[in-house]
């Protein structure tokens, strides 16, 4: 079955944002002075070809292991989504 | 001895890497396409700055898939010399072969411009022309050189000697003002364990020719002919 994975990278929390940290004064700027904590990561979505939901979260988190993020500054999240709820 | 410069799709500093290590030490140079698999004629092997494959996804992410990867760590676990300048320290960090990881400027501008850097380590085979704590002036230019490793990390590569250049004023001293891209602790270059793979962010090939702004970087390049040999001899067969 293929599963529609949506996969969140961020940077960790413990390594400066810098671009969080720009975007959040902007948005203060314009008056938006409730932003907290504003951080800016990558979307990947993708189509996963498993026998289940759990395969497909495995096979997606092992691409980011091992291409997808770096361990050494970022973080994951990765979703499996109801085909149906995404069209 | 022979020396290689990895052409990867998007790099674009093969040609000065090229034409500097052949000026300076006189030695054979080639250039390596990515997806060469065997470079065991070489005894050192640039990995040049550049965007290699767009810089997509992160810098380095991709290229440290591509073929030549394999070659270069094998390449590297020989003790064998490897120097990743700019994109090539990414790609390095992005292999593995060197700890931390390099990202986002903090002030998010791509900076170009000459930099001073104090030389922190002259106990490498890359390094020892240099005399410790000598400010040298190579340029950078880069939008996402800024040095990240975790604090025990950080620690280990301080009390091992591996953090062999940090951004600087011109009279030596580390101070945040003397940082261009919040790199921490001022990091610039750093090697790895066995001293035989460096990696730096500012530019020694663009500093080999009086004519284009000063010679600093001559020395980087010499010192590796010299390590080479001196390697050679010990050796017992030059």
């Amino acid at each position: 079955m293929q599963y529609h994975v949506q996969i969140e990278i961020t940077l960790k929390p413990t390594v400066m944002d810098a671009q969080g940290t720009t975007i959040e004064k902007a948005l203060h700027k314009l008056g938006h002075t409730t932003a907290d904590h504003v951080r800016i990561g990558k979307f990947v979505t993708m189509e996963i070809e498993a026998a289940s939901s759990t395969d497909a979260e495995h096979a997606a988190a092992e691409m980011c292991r091992e291409l997808l993020a770096n361990p050494v500054i970022e973080q994951y999240a990765v979703q499996v989504v109801d085909k149906e709820q995404v069209a | 001895m022979k020396f290689g410069v990895v052409v990867f799709p998007g790099s674009n500093c093969d040609a000065d890497c090229l034409y500097a290590i052949s000026a300076v030490t006189g030695q054979e140079v080639r250039y390596v396409w990515h997806e060469e698999r065997d470079i065991s004629d070489l005894d050192c092997i640039v990995l040049p700055g550049g965007f290699s494959y767009g810089d997509y996804l992160r810098c380095g992410a991709v290229a440290r898939f591509s073929p030549v990867m394999e070659a270069v760590v094998t390449h590297a676990a020989l003790g064998k010399f490897v120097i990743g300048i700019c994109n090539g320290f990414q790609v390095l960090t992005e292999a593995g072969l060197l700890p931390g990881a390099l990202y986002r400027n903090d002030h998010l501008k791509f900076v170009c411009k000459p930099q001073y850097l104090r030389v922190e380590e002259p106990n490498t085979p890359f390094t020892h022309f240099y005399q410790h704590g000598q400010v040298v002036e190579f340029p950078i230019a880069h939008g996402e050189g800024r040095y990240y490793a975790d604090a025990e990390t950080l620690t280990r590569l301080e009390d091992e000697g591996q953090v062999i250049f940090r951004y600087c004023t011109a009279d030596g001293q580390i101070t945040l003002d003397a940082n261009p891209n919040g790199s921490l602790s001022n990091i610039a270059g750093i090697c790895n364990q066995a001293r035989n793979v460096l990696g730096l962010m500012p530019h020694p090939e663009r500093r080999c020719d009086r004519i284009i702004g000063g010679t600093d970087g001559k020395k980087l390049f010499k010192g590796i002919l010299e390590s080479f040999m001196v390697r050679a001899i010990s050796l017992g067969h030059r």
